[in-house]
């Protein structure tokens, strides 16, 4: 397997928004290696989350082309990219993006249920997602009994869980207080110490100086690429 | 992800929300406590003609030469009638030369009957089924005697005025003293009464005991029948092996007697219960056919409302649905997702259906004389059509959860 976890090429999209078209990014060419830590910033409108939707599988460029592991998945159905983001792609949401109903042990199950995993295995997996996480002892607790620094390493556990090349977090720290962000961050920074590639979006630079690498976007464009101890390119 | 995995997210969902998740069953909950209901009182129904009904009035494996039938189901038209009407009487001579030519082992009784009054001193019975019998008549229809006895074969030759009562007569009579050895009259000629029937019980309401049984032969005849003749022959066999020769043998006699020809119709009629039970059968077979209509419409109704209730969960759990299309679930799981919880609720709806309609079903045992009995194959047609209904009712709102683009519902609130 190639090293070069993701690359993109000229990368467009575009929404028709009231008859108009909207340039959300205007090609973006990009090249993430295994086992790097890359923080996408750039202000709102700027163009990030249309690049984390297209990172992470759950949209389709107008133009341009993505290679995910070597894998041209610009082009997929719908059934295929589900597949990518399955057993790719680990995402932790803002919002945690937790089933409310669901323990914290089921909800880290569920991108095994989707990959098919047989259920005895499937626990044994998600347990011990959870003990990597440090909530070995809140697995059968639902969202709303757990704090949110919990919920989102509920979240980080379940993004882990089937093993993905990329784990790809958009905003993370969003909703929780400066501690807390720091913690998750810890928590990020330890994933990429033990191998895990990870690309996180944010708009916040105290989130990004966790990162080895900063990407900034701005009006769909790429403004700079900066790895840590390098000046701005 | 497999079925079962299917299943058990649907009952997670339905028992979050348990109070909604009824609701919206309740229409093929209906539907189907009206299929299990109402079959179980047809076949009660069934069981209850056989039974009683066919049998309290004819009996089994028993069969009666007469001038027309006796029951008669259904619209007779004028014509018809008149048909009736010409054909000859049956005579005793007809009743010995048919009796004669039987080869089976029977039990013959000629039977003449009419409404007559019954006196006791001041005391009247009114409209009494008075019928002139043989002493086998006892035998054939069952009859069992409370006192006395019944009719010797002696006092049906030597025409011996005696009577048995049915119990309802004896008690308006008498008052519950021994009427055995009193004499009433029948049409102002006294008679002896020898024996008691024991009650009969009711047939819809109205009482089987409002009868007397005498010899055909006393005296009182010429006031229920024209002198020789009979309103009917009535054979008893053994078994329905032999009921069907000896029908077949007195319906041969018969016509070599009347000499018709070949092709010619029958002026006589041979009744069995058949007759009964074929006219209860038309009327179940249209409760059959309006069964379908009833409960097709409950299941449509219900389909409806799971289907309303499916899309309003596709709308209020889009983010769920973003969930889950962001971790990996392909458009089939998320159809078949849908499309189980459907099909889990409405074979939820069916089951209670089933069970209220069992509880419906003994309800009308309890309080009718009809005994309900549930048949097996309604309950396995209830879980089928409750499941069809909600593969059905669930299609459309899955579909529509299936196609949702996981970007916008991620973003639904």
């Amino acid at each position: 397997m190639s090293d070069v976890v993701i690359r993109i090429e000229a990368l467009a999209r575009e929404y028709p928004l009231g008859g108009e078209r909207v340039q959300a990014l205007r090609g973006i060419s990009l090249e993430i290696r295994r086992n790097e830590f890359v923080a996408i910033m750039g202000p709102s409108g700027s163009g990030k989350s249309t690049l984390m939707n297209l990172l992470g599988c759950l949209d389709t460029p107008t133009r341009g082309a993505y290679w995910l592991n070597g894998q041209e998945v610009s082009r997929l159905s719908d059934d295929a990219l589900a597949r990518v983001r399955n057993r790719e792609i680990g995402f932790v949401f803002q919002t945690f993006n937790l089933l409310p109903r669901a323990t914290a042990l089921q909800n880290v199950e569920l991108p095994l249920v989707y990959a098919g995993v047989p259920a005895r295995e499937r626990r044994a997996r998600a347990v011990e997602a959870l003990a990597r996480v440090g909530l070995a002892d809140r697995m059968h607790h639902r969202p709303n009994e757990l704090s949110g620094g919990q919920r989102q390493r509920v979240a980080i556990a379940r993004a882990l869980v089937n093993r993905p090349s990329l784990l790809l977090a958009d905003e993370p720290t969003g909703n929780l207080d400066s501690t807390t962000s720091d913690e998750i961050m810890r928590v990020f920074g330890e994933l990429h110490a033990q191998g895990q590639t990870v690309v996180v979006v944010t708009h916040e630079a105290s989130i990004a100086a966790h990162a080895a690498r900063v990407v900034v976007l701005r009006d769909g464009r790429l403004e700079t690429d900066r790895r840590a101890g390098q000046a701005a390119a | 992800m497999s079925l079962l995995e299917a299943v058990r997210m649907a009952l997670g969902a339905i028992r979050a929300q348990k109070l909604k998740s009824f609701f919206s069953l309740i229409g093929v909950l209906i539907g189907v406590t009206f299929l299990v209901a109402v079959v179980s009182v047809i076949q009660g129904m069934n069981v209850y003609m056989e039974d009683k009904f066919a049998n309290a009035l004819v009996g089994h494996n028993t069969f009666k030469l007469r001038q027309r039938p006796d029951f008669v189901g259904g619209e007779v038209s004028e014509e018809v009638w008149r048909e009736w009407l010409r054909r000859p009487r049956i005579s005793y001579a007809d009743a010995d030369f048919v009796t004669a030519r039987i080869t089976r082992p029977v039990l013959v009784s000629k039977y003449c009957r009419d409404r007559m009054a019954i006196t006791h001193g001041s005391r009247v019975a009114k409209d009494i089924e008075l019928a002139g019998v043989e002493d086998t008549y006892f035998r054939i229809r069952d009859i069992e005697l409370a006192s006395g006895r019944a009719f010797t074969p002696q006092e049906v030759r030597s025409a011996q005025p005696v009577l048995v009562l049915g119990s309802l007569v004896a008690e308006k009579l008498f008052e519950g003293r021994d009427p055995v050895g009193k004499e009433v009259r029948v049409a102002g000629l006294p008679y002896r009464v020898i024996g008691v029937a024991k009650p009969r019980g009711t047939l819809f309401g109205l009482s089987m005991d409002k009868f007397a049984l005498m010899p055909y032969t006393a005296p009182a005849r010429r006031y229920i029948c024209p002198i020789n003749i009979l309103d009917e022959v009535v054979y008893k066999a053994a078994n329905t092996a032999d009921l069907r020769v000896a029908m077949g043998e007195a319906e041969a006699a018969m016509r070599a007697r009347r000499q018709l020809k070949p092709g010619q119709d029958n002026n006589f009629t041979i009744e069995t219960s058949e007759a009964f039970l074929d006219f209860w059968g038309r009327i179940s077979r249209v409760l059959f056919l309006a069964l379908p209509l009833l409960v097709g419409i409950s299941l449509v109704v219900g389909g409806i409302v799971i289907m309303n209730i499916m899309l309003m969960a596709v709308t209020e759990r889009t983010r769920e649905i973003g969930i889950r299309k962001a971790l990996g679930a392909r458009r089939r799981d998320v159809m078949a997702q849908f499309v189980v919880e459907a099909a889990t609720l409405a074979t939820f709806g069916a089951a209670l259906g089933i069970g209220l309609g069992i509880g419906l079903a003994f309800l009308v045992k309890a309080a009718t004389p009809l005994p309900a009995a549930v048949a097996p194959w309604s309950l396995v047609v209830a879980v089928g059509l409750g499941m069809i209904v909600g593969v059905a009712a669930g299609s459309y709102p899955a579909y529509r959860a299936a196609r949702l683009d996981p970007i916008a519902a991620l973003r639904a609130e």
